[in-house]
């Protein structure tokens, strides 16, 4: 077990690792001269050349990766074009905020996608099968921000029901508060995600509950319910656990949007304003960091999945 | 019988709602088993075995209803019982064992947990039901049981499983115990334990069983009584005895004459068939359900429905015709042959096929594993070679490494009509590829769904023999005919037809370039009966046309006694005997192969005292020192050369002419304790 999880790090190192090459490469081909664009037109050809020094641009590009990636790796994810400070100073609270809407929209979509998957599967071919499975994917086909948006158009802003804004008034900043403010931006999330992830718990259920295993348990004399929650369950939700951690990268792109719209200081916000100046350092440092959660997340599921299934767990300890 | 008996069945009818259909599976079906009594259902599959079997748990698949009649379990109509009621008597009263022991285990819960969870659903506490579960485990004689409470299924074999199996049916001392193909797909040896325990488990409990299977000789082994359903309709039942030795259904009668029964060879019988498919599910009968498939059917047959009428005693037939079902005629294809086979003698030509030093080994988890050990075989022009052993004995391996499917270590070589053949497919030139073809088991698996019949042969053609796609299609056509599959369904795809349809698709493709050997592998075991008797017959026909040879592999010992010429019987990757088909199953045999040949239960009902091989097949990574098979081996104890086996592996000689056995045991001390 601890050589396979070890593999597993290994291999989600190597992931990284191309990110960041490919990250860099791809943000240095782009078009545009960078001094200039900050500088301004009024800016002199010394002022162009201090600020290359200053940000490392004049050095060749392969020794621009090695100091970045050397930065990288003591922590220092360098420093902002646009507001010349530690990217860190800028990024840190950011995943903060990010990981408290991303935890709060973790704990309403996975239960709730499991629970209407589960519902949908024992009640196969019924109406109430039929709303989990159409509505969950009909739902799924509108993007978050526009869920987001009708979302504070209506329970918000007519029925007043939820606040707006994702973030309290200061002053007023207690967690059950903050909680609060974060369920909308959860549920435009939950929209999109319910769909996939209650289809594959659905699947998993059905195919389980046609299991050999479980007539077994039937006819040993369960009631169907108890056979369900001992026998199907676990088999059942096994690919569901892959499927969730592979929903990861949606989750977060959902949440760049869903941020925007409820103007939450979170990474999005901060990345997409370094998109639009074109702020490389915080942008390459963002996407390093979000392909970590990926990449981490991918893992965790991986070791759950083998912890919970005893054929890979006994492969992987031999 | 003044006493209730323990499961009756009443004028029971169950449907299944197909696409807003109802189809009736059961019609009008009455028996009834006393306590300790052990009856037997036969028929072919699609006749509502299974759905009898599940029926008398109340266990239906979801489209399936009781439409009519009363399931009677101690004079109590299970039919209408409340769920809660039902499940009381599933954890109580009734049990059941099916087929496939591997998948009814759940899991990812230890095996221990599960045979556990019967006691505790009759309120017994968790650590105590542990210790009833590792019992439980020794009463279904499982060697090491708290090491076996800890595994997992998937480290299970197939016979421990079913072990397990049934030690949780037996969990709750069930009054009744229905078990539906319990030994379908284990090995004859693992199948000859399971059934000498239920047969033990029973003498001690006195349990009534409800047992289904298709395979008459375990039938006969099992039972007391027997009934043969027939497109759901109970056709003809008895005791057992009178069942088998005055058949008296005309349904019955065929039935027994297809399975290739001791002594009958290619060479001198052809297999009997019934010609003709049961019926599709829910068809309407104004007449007796065989009437279609019945050479003896009159025009009443055909307009009005047969009752039971008594045979003798409580032997009874649903026939108007059952005094003359005996005499019911031989299918067509049998007298045909008759003529035939008075001017064609078979005979072996000269060798085609040469093996010599196969041996194969596979690295498993850092060891290595031989599980081919030096085999030499030949194979001569017009013969079968028959390949028997347990599962993991090598047979499908050698099949891979002649067919080039995978590559024999140094030394080994696989050379055809004097050529030495290169060691992988890939490297084998078309006309090689061609010379020798695989069918498999499952046609399922083996055809492409999403290609016509033609298209699968003509493809075939095609690559085989450089013909164009014109000339491909024609050829693909002649080859379909000739396997007699109907050129209406030449452009159907696999998924319409039948299995036996379906295998001779995959047949016609294997011959489609006009192969010297054609490698069959087990190619009838997921077949039925009487389809497996037509799908023999075409192989002896084409064997007798074309000159083909065939590496035939199979655990029915029956089927490959029939068909092959000469037989290797292996265990543990290695030839223990090799010899004529008569000598392998005449004798003198090698001790493994005489316990194999008494493992299989005897349909015709003369008993064979069972030579059972005692302890578990040794692991192929670490085989046992000496001869392999020594830690088993039913004739070492008192041979007189005990030291010898347990030190020495011996060779394969020639004890008679044509004749080879691995065995330190001189042939004629085996003869004398033998006989």
């Amino acid at each position: 077990m601890k050589q396979y999880i070890l593999k597993r790090l290994g291999l989600s190192v190597i992931t990284v690792f191309l990110v960041a090459v490919i990250v860099f490469f791809l943000t240095h081909i782009l078009p545009g001269n960078v001094a200039r664009q900050y500088l301004g037109r009024g800016a002199t050809e010394e002022d162009l050349v201090e600020f290359r020094r200053v940000f490392g641009l004049d050095k060749p590009l392969l020794s621009q990766l090695f100091i970045w990636i050397k930065d990288l790796l003591q922590g220092d994810l360098g420093t902002s074009m646009q507001y010349r400070g530690p990217v860190a100073d800028l990024l840190l609270p950011a995943i903060g905020y990010s990981s408290k809407l991303a935890g709060v929209a973790f704990f309403l979509i996975v239960p709730i996608s499991i629970f209407g998957g589960v519902i949908a599967a024992m009640n196969r071919g019924k109406k109430i099968d039929r709303v989990i499975t159409v509505g969950g994917l009909s739902a799924a086909v509108i993007p978050e921000f526009v869920w987001a948006i009708v979302l504070v158009l209506t329970v918000g802003v007519t029925f007043q029901i939820f606040p707006v804004t994702a973030f309290p008034e200061e002053g007023n900043r207690g967690v059950l508060n903050q909680i609060w403010h974060l369920i909308l931006p959860s549920i435009s999330l939950l929209l999109v995600l319910f769909g996939y992830i209650a289809r594959i718990a659905r699947a998993g259920v059905i195919e389980a509950l046609e299991s050999d295993y479980m007539r077994t348990a039937v006819l040993k004399g369960l009631s169907r319910k108890k056979a369900v929650t001992k026998h199907v369950l676990r088999n059942a939700l096994l690919p569901t656990i892959a499927v969730i951690a592979s929903q990861v990268p949606y989750l977060i792109g959902g949440l760049i949007a869903v941020e925007i719209v409820f103007n939450y200081p979170g990474f999005g916000t901060i990345l997409k304003g370094a998109v639009d100046a074109r702020d490389y350092a915080v942008l390459q440092s963002g996407v390093i960091i979000s392909s970590l959660v990926i990449v981490g997340f991918q893992l965790i599921a991986d070791i759950l999945f083998a912890l919970l299934n005893p054929r890979i767990r006994q492969k992987v300890s031999e | 019988m003044s006493e209730t008996p323990t499961l009756e069945l009443r004028n029971l009818e169950v449907a299944y709602t197909v696409r807003g259909i109802d189809r009736q599976v059961l019609r009008d079906v009455s028996f009834s088993i006393a306590p300790g009594e052990a009856y037997g259902l036969v028929g072919e599959s699609g006749c509502g075995k299974s759905t009898a079997a599940f029926a008398a748990m109340r266990y239906l698949p979801r489209n399936g209803k009781i439409t009519g009649g009363s399931i009677l379990f101690e004079g109590n109509n299970i039919v209408d019982m409340s769920d809660g009621q039902v499940s009381d008597l599933r954890r109580s009263a009734i049990s059941m064992v099916y087929q496939n022991p591997a998948t009814a285990l759940n899991p990812t819960i230890r095996v221990g947990d599960q045979v556990a969870e019967v006691f505790q659903l009759n309120g017994v506490s968790k650590s105590d039901a542990l210790a009833m579960a590792e019992q439980a485990l020794t009463r279904v004689q499982i060697a090491d049981p708290i090491q076996v409470l800890r595994r997992y299924a998937h480290q299970l074999s197939g016979g421990m499983a079913q072990r397990v199996v049934i030690a949780m049916a037996l969990a709750s001392n069930p009054r009744l115990l229905v078990m539906d193909e319990p030994t379908t797909g284990l090995d004859a040896t693992v199948e000859a334990e399971v059934l000498d325990l239920v047969r033990e488990l029973r003498r001690d409990t006195g349990t009534a069983v409800l047992f289904i299977s298709h395979n008459l000789g375990v039938i006969r082994h099992m039972c007391d009584r027997v009934g043969v359903l027939y497109a759901g309709a109970l056709v003809e039942q008895g005791a057992t005895a009178d069942l088998f030795n005055n058949p008296s259904h005309p349904y019955t009668v065929g039935l027994l004459r297809c399975i290739p029964r001791g002594g009958l060879h290619k060479s001198t019988d052809r297999l009997d068939t019934i010609p003709g498919t049961p019926p599709a599910l829910g068809t309407k009968f104004d007449g007796c359900v065989f009437a279609a498939r019945c050479a003896l059917a009159e025009d009443k047959c055909q307009s009005s429905q047969p009752q039971m009428v008594t045979i003798k005693g409580n032997h009874v037939a649903r026939c108007f015709l059952s005094d003359k079902a005996s005499s019911l005629p031989r299918s067509a294809e049998q007298i045909e042959f008759a003529s035939q086979s008075a001017t064609t003698a078979h005979e072996v030509g000269e060798t085609l096929l040469n093996v010599s030093h196969l041996s194969k080994v596979f690295t498993q988890d850092g060891h290595q594993v031989r599980v081919i050990n030096d085999v030499s075989l030949t194979l001569g022009v017009g013969e079968t070679l028959g390949l028997v052993g347990e599962s993991g004995s090598g047979k499908t391996t050698i099949a891979k490494l002649v067919l080039g499917l995978t590559a024999p270590e140094e030394g080994g070589v696989v050379s055809l009509d004097g050529k030495g053949l290169a060691k992988t497919l890939n490297r084998r030139d078309v006309h090689d590829v061609g010379a020798m073809q695989i069918v498999f088991q499952n046609p399922d698996q083996a055809l492409n769904r999403r290609h016509s019949v033609t298209r699968i042969v003509g493809r075939a053609v095609e690559r085989l023999r450089s013909f164009s796609v014109s000339e491909s299609i024609d050829r693909a056509h002649e080859l379909l005919s000739g396997m007699r599959v109907e050129a209406t369904l030449h452009s159907a795809r696999p998924v319409q037809l039948s299995g036996g349809l379906k295998q001779r698709v995959a047949i016609s493709r294997a011959f489609a370039g006009a192969p010297q050997i054609v490698v069959c592998d087990e190619p009838t075991s997921a077949l039925d009966v009487s389809v497996q008797a037509a799908i023999l017959n075409l192989l002896v026909d084409l064997q007798k046309q074309d000159k083909t040879s065939f590496i035939f592999i199979s655990h029915d010992l029956g089927v490959v006694r029939y068909i092959s010429d000469r037989i290797a019987v292996l265990y543990l990757g290695r030839v223990v005997e090799f010899g004529s088909s008569q000598r392998v199953f005449n004798g003198p045999f090698h001790p493994y192969t005489e316990a194999l040949l008494s493992s299989v239960p005897n349909f015709d009902g003369s008993i064979r005292k069972r030579i059972p091989l005692t302890g578990v097949v040794p692991s192929p990574s670490n085989p046992p020192s000496g001869c392999v098979l020594n830690p088993r081996c039913p004739r070492k104890a008192g041979s007189g050369y005990e030291t010898l086996c347990e030190t020495e592996e011996p060779n394969l000689t020639e004890v008679e002419p044509g004749h080879f056995m691995r065995c330190h045991i001189p042939v004629a001390k085996l003869k004398q304790l033998q006989s």
